[in-house]
């Protein structure tokens, strides 16, 4: 089977087994998924499910015991780990569970750190700019142990787009959030995805999240069980 | 702006790399303060070679040079000029003072330039000769010591000279500290009106010569064939050779003192870098989900760490430079000359300490952030990659031992060093840990704050163990010279009885002798022992002839370049014991034997029935040694390393010499003695122990400084440790709270746990320093008894809990400043 054209990212037949005590776990079972692109694809299913460590072989932070993962066109299980590297500052987006912000580093500096990585000259224009669109122009000093849940979030999704990527790959963006800030920010995400026209891929065991998402797959005892 | 440097002001501003940087910064800080004084003293003696010297060359010897050294000299078409030095009395107005007698001739000094005052601390200038015949210079001290001034008549010997000026500035003087009397100086011309010049009397001939450098080489290269038996010359290259001497065994000792704080900065770096990589997981995570590849993030750390090394080791260098201004102050002087100011030599070293630590201590834990997977950003149990230990062990030995030997010079010393100091934080850390467990035992019973407290450090004992050590090292080196330095100066004082003798009296000649046990009697004064000494010069061991060059030490050399004072007697001293073979029987008095001690003995290497060959005023004899004997030089009796049987020496020139106690109450009579008979040389040991001491004290003080930067390297692995467990202590006090404990509760609980770390740090150092006197004192000073100051238990303790005092407060508000809630959320 080949590689779907317009899929910004698919996969075929893969599986993830891990080590445990005297056996081995197998997280996830022959998945065929796929994303095209402008997609926004939710992901779902409950706590052990596979769904993080799907979006992890995605994202190539992660290897593979069988199958294939192409992003854009790419088979990343033929890339090291620095190709796949460079394929990420490329390619994606990410939003997480836990902001992963850097503590050490201003709200501003934060959202610069991709540019700086890819050696852009503008990073801090562009970074005020993502910024603001957000809504936190005034705060860009400010670290992240001084911002609220809702706001580190909101920086991390000026980190995301900044980059302008071509996939947006977000871990249960609202884990960490009370509903009514959660619900911001799932606001701010969906209105900056559709202005940049990103395909989104989003795990979430929040059904009122997946309901935003235009295509909904859903996993179990690490399979697609629908799609 | 380069990417590593953005980086570098990022973490630098968050305080991510203050830690690193301070340990850094006294690491370098204690290497540097060493290593500049040391460069300026060196500097000083090259610089200054000639003014050092006086000339370009100066020969000198203990009997007169032969004319045609100078009259070769003339010829060659260099400059010359002569002196003799011996010590002295010298009587002014308010009594006779002890004084390095300097005479010189025309032409004095040949380079550098000598300068007078009209009274001390006025302005001075230069003088183009030396005092004009019929005339004395004094030094400040001597007018210090004797409240003479201008116009004052000094009698010498027989000579009565007014002092012209004030001598402030005599270019080849030397280390003051090793002229323990006050300088006199006169023209050479006036020296045999004095009547000093006798037999018995040690006298210093000096020839210097200066000229054009080729023609100094040459003539140089005529003399070195011609010297003879105490006959040596010196040229700009070895000037000074007990400066240079003395400056690098100084150096090796404060270097490898300030390794001290080198190795506890070593801690703190590693644990500070390991704290820094622990809080860098999620961010190196972070960006390599974010693309960026492994090279890319390593440069950027590495450049990070090299930045901090530059800032952190040019800081470190400016402060090392302030600490060296202030060694400068405190023994600038007693070199005798200017300081010039230091190359930047030391700086590079101390730079390179500076990295070499960071290789050693930081590059380990540093390489596991490489093996952070990035998708740690998804499941952070996938993340904390495993420390790698023996690589990490490996490195900071091998880092520390290079160290050690760069900067002790020597691969041996550099072993001892590392092992004392391994053996020393394996001593501390195994105490460390037992009390820690007895004392979590014991007080289970106690109060909360107690019990929680102890089981507290029971439970960190590995973490909570390095600091005590790491404190317990940096306070021992102070407690050593606070205390112990004292209780062994105290303890050979009173090896000395109180009425053992405190004066000397030299160059009594053979027709006084009556009279002047005739002086004592009239003085009321116990008449003491006077015996026989007679100058002579070692030639031959079992017939080999000795030359300086056949010893190793340079002690050795100069001991055997010079005469030694012999003696002859029937009777064996008191004082002295017969250690091996007998004292001179008949025979030996008939056929003439030597009586050797015990040390001069080992250090000559010579034993019993070996045959020594003498030469005395001109006279060579030889005679087997048939004792040896074991003196107690803490008697301050007269002694001698060699005895002969009285028929050897017999018309031979002698002079007599002897000791005796005086009451402080009667000094005055030494003047009389003097007035009488101004030939004679008092020296009052008292006095010359006293400044002795003073001149330690200064030089206490030098070393203490660079102690300061181990107490200081101690107090900041305190402090680095405390950051590594600051966020387990947060939540512990967060858990803690969140069950109802007061805040008053929790802070008692964690400031009884610094306060435990301080106390016992404190007392491990106090039994640490009591413990390294007792070594020095049974090993090293020989002492039958060593009481050390009680005070030591009381001191060790106090100042642990003071270099705690402020953590236990700021590390405790730290963990209850944060609200409980938020702490728990984050987990």
């Amino acid at each position: 089977m080949g590689v779907q054209d317009d899929a910004i990212v698919q996969t075929r037949g893969l599986g993830k087994v891990v080590p445990s005590g005297e056996g081995s776990l197998t997280i996830l079972e022959d998945i065929d998924f796929s994303a095209r692109a402008g997609e926004a694809v939710a992901i779902l299913g409950a706590s052990g499910s596979g769904k993080s460590t799907l979006l992890g072989l995605m994202a190539g932070l992660d290897v593979p015991t069988s199958g294939r993962v192409w992003l854009d066109g790419t088979d990343i299980t033929e890339l090291d780990e620095d190709g796949r590297a460079r394929l990420r500052a490329r390619l994606l987006g990410f939003v997480f569970q836990s902001f992963q912000l850097l503590p050490a580093f201003t709200a501003l500096e934060n959202v610069m750190l991709p540019l700086e990585l890819a050696g852009a000259d503008d990073a801090e224009a562009q970074a005020r700019q993502m910024l603001d669109r957000v809504g936190l122009g005034a705060r860009l000093g400010h670290y992240p142990k001084h911002l609220s849940g809702g706001e580190q979030q909101r920086v991390a999704l000026a980190r995301a787009f900044v980059m302008q990527p071509r996939l947006l790959l977000a871990d249960e963006p609202t884990g960490n959030l009370d509903a009514a800030t959660g619900g911001e920010v799932i606001d701010l995400m969906f209105e900056l995805n559709a202005a940049a026209g990103t395909t989104l891929v989003l795990v979430t065991h929040d059904e009122n999240l997946a309901r935003r998402c235009s295509r909904h797959a859903r996993l179990a005892a690490g399979r697609i069980v629908s799609d | 702006m380069n990417l590593v440097l953005r980086f570098f002001l990022r973490d630098w501003r968050a305080g991510e790399l203050t830690a690193l940087a301070l340990a850094l910064l006294v690491a370098v800080a204690s290497i540097t303060s060493v290593g500049f004084f040391a460069d300026r003293v060196r500097q000083a003696l090259t610089l200054n070679a000639h003014q050092l010297l006086g000339g370009d060359l100066v020969v000198s010897a203990d009997q007169p040079l032969p004319a045609i050294y100078r009259d070769e000299a003339v010829a060659r078409g260099l400059r010359t000029a002569e002196a003799m030095a011996f010590i002295s009395m010298a009587r002014g107005p308010s009594g006779a003072q002890l004084s390095a007698v300097k005479a010189v001739g025309a032409g004095y000094p040949l380079r550098g330039r000598l300068r007078i005052a009209t009274a001390p601390d006025t302005a001075d200038a230069e003088a183009d000769h030396g005092p004009p015949q019929g005339s004395v210079w004094v030094d400040p001290r001597f007018v210090g010591l004797t409240a003479a001034s201008i116009g004052d008549r000094l009698d010498l010997g027989d000579a009565s000279l007014p002092v012209a000026a004030i001598l402030t500035h005599e270019p080849d003087r030397g280390m003051s500290f090793l002229n323990l009397a006050p300088r006199v100086m006169m023209h050479l011309e006036d020296v045999p009106a004095t009547g000093l010049v006798q037999p018995g009397s040690r006298i210093r001939y000096q020839l210097y010569v200066a000229g054009d450098a080729a023609a100094v080489e040459a003539y140089r290269a005529w003399l070195t064939e011609r010297l003879g038996r105490g006959q040596q010359v010196q040229g700009l290259e070895d000037a000074r050779p007990e400066v240079r001497e003395g400056l690098d065994r100084a150096q090796t000792f404060l270097g490898l003192t300030a390794l001290l704080a080198v190795i506890l900065a070593a801690v703190s770096v590693h644990l500070a870098t390991r704290r820094y990589v622990e809080r860098h997981y999620d961010g190196y995570a972070v960006m390599r989900c974010l693309g960026a590849r492994q090279a890319r993030l390593a440069s950027l750390f590495g450049g990070q760490f090299l930045l901090l090394g530059a800032v952190a080791g040019g800081l470190g260098c400016l402060l090392g430079y302030g600490a060296q201004a202030v060694i400068g102050l405190m023994l600038g002087d007693l070199l005798g000359t200017d300081l010039p100011a230091p190359s930047l030599l030391p700086a590079l070293q101390g730079s390179v300490t500076g990295y070499v630590l960071l290789l050693g201590f930081a590059v380990p834990p540093l390489l596991q952030l490489k093996a952070v997977p990035a998708l740690r950003v998804l499941r952070r149990e996938a993340g904390a990659p495993r420390a790698r230990p023996l690589l990490a062990y490996a490195m900071g030995l091998t880092a520390l031992a290079a160290l050690l030997v760069w900067q002790s010079g020597d691969g041996r010393l550099a072993a001892y060093a590392l092992g004392g100091f391994g053996v020393a934080f394996l001593l501390f850390a195994l105490a460390a840990l037992g009390v820690l467990h007895l004392a979590s035992r014991l007080g289970r019973h106690a109060g909360f704050a107690w019990r929680y407290g102890l089981a507290n450090l029971r439970r960190r004992s590995r973490a909570n163990t390095v600091q005590i050590v790491s404190l317990a090292l940096g306070l021992t080196a102070i407690l050593l010279l606070a205390f112990t330095r004292s209780d062994l100066l105290e303890a050979w004082q009173a090896r000395t009885p109180p009425d053992a003798p405190n004066r000397f009296v030299l160059n009594i000649q053979p027709e006084q002798r009556e009279e002047v046990l005739e002086f004592f009697r009239a003085q009321g004064l116990p008449p003491p022992e006077l015996y026989p000494m007679v100058r002579g010069r070692l030639m031959a061991i079992n017939d080999r002839p000795v030359r300086a060059e056949d010893y190793a030490e340079e002690r050795t050399r100069q001991l055997v370049e010079r005469e030694f004072n012999l003696s002859y007697m029937a009777l064996p001293p008191r004082h002295n014991a017969v250690i091996g073979g007998r004292w001179f029987g008949p025979q030996e008095l008939a056929q003439g034997a030597l009586s050797i001690e015990a040390g001069i003995a080992k250090t000559l290497n010579v034993g019993l029935g070996d045959r020594l060959t003498w030469s005395v005023a001109g006279e060579t004899f030889s005679a087997p040694v048939t004792n040896v004997r074991k003196l107690d030089w803490d008697s301050m009796q007269v002694n001698f390393f060699v005895i002969t049987t009285p028929a050897l020496l017999d018309g031979l020139p002698t002079s007599y010499i002897t000791s005796f106690h005086l009451d402080e109450g009667r000094a005055a009579a030494m003047t009389d003695l003097v007035r009488a008979f101004p030939n004679l040389t008092v020296v009052d040991t008292s006095a010359i122990l006293q400044q002795a001491l003073s001149l330690m004290e200064r030089m206490v003080a030098a070393v203490q400084l660079v102690f300061l930067f181990a107490l200081g390297a101690g107090v900041l692995v305190l402090y680095t440790a405390l950051l590594s467990s600051q966020g387990e202590r947060i939540r512990e006090a967060a858990l803690m709270r969140a069950l109802g404990a007061s805040r008053a509760q929790v802070s008692a609980a964690q400031r009884t746990e610094y306060l435990a770390i301080g106390l016992l740090a404190g007392g491990l150092a106090a039994a640490g320093a009591v413990a390294i006197g007792a070594v020095l004192a049974s090993r090293v000073f020989q002492f039958e008894r060593y009481a050390p100051d009680p005070w030591i238990w009381a001191a060790g303790p106090a100042l642990g809990l003071l270099c705690v005092v402020g953590y236990a407060w700021l590390g405790t508000r730290a963990a209850l400043d944060a609200p409980p809630l938020t702490v728990l959320r984050q987990d």
